[in-house]
């Protein structure tokens, strides 16, 4: 039931957002407003099954979302910029050393290891190919291969750690 | 405050260029990837927010909320971006490497050992 009620409210917020300033009420018109709660309910009732399964209700709290903010601005943003200009060198001079590697993330909930595969996708360098579905392991796409079976650190620096503290 | 926008117009394209150069310079789909997550990574965080900021002080200097509605559309457009560009480019790695395209030029393919095929 909770998840029905999160997900019916996030969908209303979402429909604010995208009909900003169409007419009277301050940035929105009347008519938008009454249309956006059927619209609302349906999504509500559509997703609201699919994210009580997926997503864990310790989500919903807010110290989280604050950790992840700080996440998204600092640490990765300051790995992703370092890791950009090492493939843009990478481009122009043409060295590099691929391979797949396993590496062991240690995480148990499906939304902490989505969490993780995406960062290490957005990084450049890195890419995530496929998951160990018994040990939650990944195997990513490296493309400078410095150790055959390397530590975690070495091929995404403290993410696993952010990835356990933030969507677990 | 438009040398800022430019800045950042300047960057994301530089970083878009490189990553259509990569997928003239890689060998195979794998490393190609790694150029095209690079091109919507800093490429496209630095133009969008270009434009976030061209429609915040824009607001800011007019008061016309036509240009807040464009900075916000700019976030979301952003926001879309980051959460499927990864998922999108995992896929088409996943997907390759099971119908059988193995990573040219590579040291260890431990995925491919899982499976015998090494």
């Amino acid at each position: 039931m909770g998840s029905y009620v999160v997900v019916t409210i996030l969908s209303y917020l979402f429909y604010l957002i995208l009909t900003m300033s169409s007419g009277d009420l301050g940035l929105w018109s009347s008519s938008e407003l009454v249309v956006g709660i059927p619209v609302a309910l349906v999504a509500g009732l559509a997703g609201g099954r699919v994210f009580g399964e997926y997503v864990p209700a310790s989500l919903l709290n807010p110290i989280k979302w604050v950790l992840f903010l700080y996440y998204v601005f600092v640490p990765f943003f300051i790995a992703m910029a370092k890791a950009n200009i090492d493939v843009a060198m990478r481009v122009l001079t043409g060295k590099i050393n691929p391979g797949i590697v396993r590496i062991k993330t240690g995480l148990k909930k499906s939304m902490s290891l989505t969490f993780l595969a995406n960062s290490i996708t957005l990084t450049p360098g890195t890419l995530s190919v496929d998951v160990d579905e018994e040990s939650n392991d990944l195997y990513v796409h490296w493309i400078d291969v410095k150790n055959i079976e390397p530590e975690p650190a070495e091929v995404c620096g403290d993410f696993p750690q952010w990835a356990r503290r933030i969507a677990e | 405050m438009s040398g800022i926008v430019a800045l950042f117009l300047i960057i994301g394209i530089a970083f878009n260029c490189l990553g259509a150069i990569a997928l003239y310079r890689f060998p195979d789909v794998y490393t190609r990837l790694h150029g095209a997550t690079k091109a919507t990574t800093f490429g496209s965080i630095f133009t969008s927010l270009a434009v976030v900021l061209y429609g915040f002080t824009k607001w800011a200097y007019t008061g016309e909320p036509r240009f807040c509605v464009l900075a916000v559309h700019a976030i979301l457009a952003l926001i879309a971006l980051l959460l499927t560009n990864p998922t999108g480019a995992h896929a088409i790695a996943r997907a390759a490497h099971r119908s059988g395209v193995m990573p040219k030029r590579a040291v260890v393919d431990k995925l491919a050992e899982r499976e015998g095929k090494w």
